[in-house]
């Protein structure tokens, strides 16, 4: 068989699953989500799995991640989620109103209800489709457009369920959203999670999203998340992913942004097979500010890859992006960034930073900054470095009688630590300063009892 | 003789093609100050990153003994645990190691090295602000990386400031006097001063006579393509300051 058609039969192989499972696909989902699933799968038929032709895909193959044959979670696995195993997210003094997903189904928190604010909703996807179709009508699909990617159409396509956040005008969470993502079965398994945040205007919410591997199958997630900041509104959005080897990650992340928002978008990447991160955020009203960062520390054969568009839709906003990575073994990673400014959005600050530093020569990091401005009266900036470790700081460290390995980590610490101390959560601060230390000291850094399968 | 810190036989070293170091001899007693002199290149930097362990510097003949123990078989960081300090001509930044941090893993490392508990917290403190205050250092240290930011005179107080800290055996200053004014060179000088005992012993790396108005040393070497061509007492390096380098080139031959 050549490749070509190999390829093609890739596509096929989903296109008729989704034939398949059509009829389960459909029942009991709300006419707001079966609706836009016809629409996906037409565009997913057209796109196909995107091979490394596609330019949003070119650092990140993903046709090897989608040739095995993985059983589907279609439908609410019942008496799958032992709480007083998995409920042990061990980071001290973390104070948050918290609920799982499960293979990409929500879960309640075992321990009751939560104390939210009236007219707060934290529930499932599938449970707001059936309550207030309305209101999930108003925000689903409005953002991540299913013609542009063919993840995005395949998720949409698949999607059953996920969490759904609604913060109503002017209301102001004080504790932190916990979600936690939780991947465990016996076989190799495709998960689609689909997510919807909804931040009314003047409101102000902090999200917390941890992703886990359970068991060591292998796993495909090929998860989704809208997220409506409205106006005057203040959104934190933190993902900490710290997944097994053999994990397949693709997370599609579509914010907009109303006037005068603001928002924090965070990511920290501790391990995890292959990870695509998709962030697309609109500015679309003036004023809005957004600021970025992330950062990865990946080994062995791991692959990661951010990749960011953000649309300065109109004038005076704001965005800053900083992304680190320190690459070890034979480990590959990607950024593309691209700041598009819209046409008349004047006064537009934007900027974007990537630093790399590979531990090896055999890490390799692309890097791809991509600036569209079409306005005449902005500021806009990027910078792209990949490195070793400065040697001469090393031997100043070391000619102070701190050993080599003790100076390394000091200086991956100091390297990290710009995007650590971005987190505005203290406990989550301290947490993952404290993961990021055991990381690159070559400890696992455990924050949960899961697998990492470190040998492949 | 067991109060010898520091001795240096037929040095030589290369700087990837360059035979920078070409045979030096120098033996260092405690209690004792030696000058370094000579022209721009002649290899004074070059001695002073090979007795702390520069990588970069390939060892081609000649042995060091320290403490009389072979100075050239260690790392840097033993070098250091074992009592050799050079403070940097060019400190160099390190962004995001806190400054405070990064002292008390050096004092902590030394102390480990010579079978002495960590200091905590409390002692730590206490130690920072004597020493800060002996070196008359006024920059502020908490929530400050290594060296960013510092003005060129704050980095040379801060060398001295972990000097002190450290408190080495033998301190080999590398032109700590470059791009100081007078204010700063004194306090420089004074915190050496202030270090100076009859069981330490220090080498000042330096282009200019007027260091060594606050430092007197007790020996002068100039150092001319990777040789020691003349040691004295301290007024050779009044004699350089008046007539400059050119006669002890042309002794030299060139």
């Amino acid at each position: 068989m050549s490749v070509l058609v190999e390829k093609a039969n890739l596509s096929l192989k989903y296109i008729a699953h989704y034939n398949e499972v059509k009829e389960l696909l459909f029942e009991g989902s709300s006419d707001v989500i079966n609706a836009a699933r016809k629409k996906a799968f037409q565009d997913f038929v057209l796109q196909g799995i995107p091979s490394r032709k596609n330019e949003n895909y070119k650092y990140t193959n993903l046709h090897p991640r989608f040739l095995p044959d993985y059983k589907f979670v279609h439908q609410r696995e019942n008496n799958v989620v032992d709480t007083d195993t998995v409920f042990r997210c061990d980071v001290p003094q973390l104070d948050t109103d918290r609920q799982l997903i499960f293979n990409g189904w929500f879960h309640k928190n075992d321990n009751g209800p939560l104390a939210l604010p009236k007219g707060v909703i934290l529930c499932s996807l599938e449970e707001i489709a059936r309550k207030n179709p309305v209101l999930l009508q108003r925000y689903y699909t409005q953002i991540a457009k299913t013609d542009a990617d063919p993840m995005v159409a395949l998720n949409t396509a698949f999607a059953k369920d996920g969490y759904f956040v609604y913060i109503p005008k002017n209301i102001i969470l004080k504790k932190p959203i916990q979600i936690i993502n939780f991947l465990q079965a016996n076989n190799s398994t495709f998960v689609t999670q689909r997510n919807l945040i909804v931040i009314e205007a003047g409101a102000g919410a902090q999200l917390i999203m941890c992703d886990h591997t359970l068991n060591q199958n292998q796993y495909l997630n090929n998860s989704l998340t809208e997220i409506y900041v409205g106006e005057n509104a203040n959104f934190d959005y933190y993902t900490l992913q710290n997944q097994h080897n053999k994990t397949t990650g693709i997370n599609s992340v579509f914010i907009q942004q109303e006037r005068d928002s603001a928002l924090t978008a965070h990511t920290t990447t501790l391990h995890g097979g292959l990870i695509r991160n998709n962030l697309n955020i609109v500015m679309n009203g003036e004023n809005a500010e957004a600021n970025i960062f992330g950062m990865a520390f990946i080994d062995k054969k791991q692959h990661i890859d951010n990749s960011t568009l953000i649309v300065h839709a109109k004038p005076h906003c704001r965005s800053n992006q900083v992304y680190k990575y320190v690459l070890g073994d034979e480990s590959t990673g990607a950024f593309s960034g691209q700041i598009h400014v819209a046409r008349d959005a004047q006064k537009t600050n934007a900027f974007q930073r990537n630093n790399n530093l590979l531990l090896t020569d055999q890490a390799t990091m692309q890097t791809k900054p991509q600036l569209i401005i079409n306005a005449d009266d902005v500021k806009c900036s990027h910078g792209a470095t990949v490195g070793q470790i400065d040697e001469e700081a090393l031997f100043y460290l070391r000619s102070r009688g701190i050993d080599e390995d003790k100076a390394r980590l000091m200086m991956m610490n100091a390297f990290a630590h710009e995007v650590v101390q971005e987190i505005k959560v203290e406990a989550l601060r301290n947490r993952i300063d404290g993961l990021v230390e055991k990381r690159l000291n070559g400890e696992v850094a455990r924050c949960h009892e899961c697998n990492y399968n470190c040998e492949s | 003789m067991s109060d010898v810190v520091l001795k240096i036989t037929d040095l030589h070293a290369h700087y990837g093609q360059i035979h920078a170091l070409k045979g030096i001899n120098l033996e260092i007693k405690a209690g004792e100050v030696h000058a370094i002199m000579g022209p721009n290149g002649s290899g004074k930097s070059t001695l002073a990153n090979v007795l702390a362990g520069k990588e970069e510097y390939k060892i081609t003949a000649g042995e060091v003994t320290f403490r009389g123990e072979n100075l050239l078989d260690k790392s840097p960081e033993n070098r250091a645990k074992d009592g050799l300090f050079l403070g940097f001509q060019y400190p160099v930044e390190i962004p995001g190691v806190p400054m405070a941090n990064f002292i008390k893993t050096a004092v902590n490392e030394h102390r480990k090295h010579r079978g002495e508990k960590e200091l905590t917290a409390g002692e730590f403190l206490k130690l920072m602000r004597e020493k800060m205050e002996l070196v008359e250092m006024k920059t502020k240290l908490t929530n400050r990386s290594v060296n960013e930011g510092f003005s060129g005179g704050e980095k040379k107080k801060n060398e001295i400031f972990q000097m002190a800290m450290l408190e080495p055996k033998l301190a080999i200053l590398d032109e700590t006097d470059s791009g100081l004014d007078i204010d700063a060179l004194k306090t420089v000088a004074n915190g050496v001063n202030a270090l100076k005992s009859p069981e330490t012993a220090s080498i000042v790396i330096t282009h200019y006579q007027r260091l060594l108005d606050y430092i007197v040393p007790d020996f002068v070497h100039v150092l001319y393509r990777g040789r020691i061509v003349k040691s004295a007492g301290k007024e050779l390096a009044l004699e350089l300051e008046e007539r400059g380098y050119d006669w002890i080139k042309k002794e030299n031959g060139n």
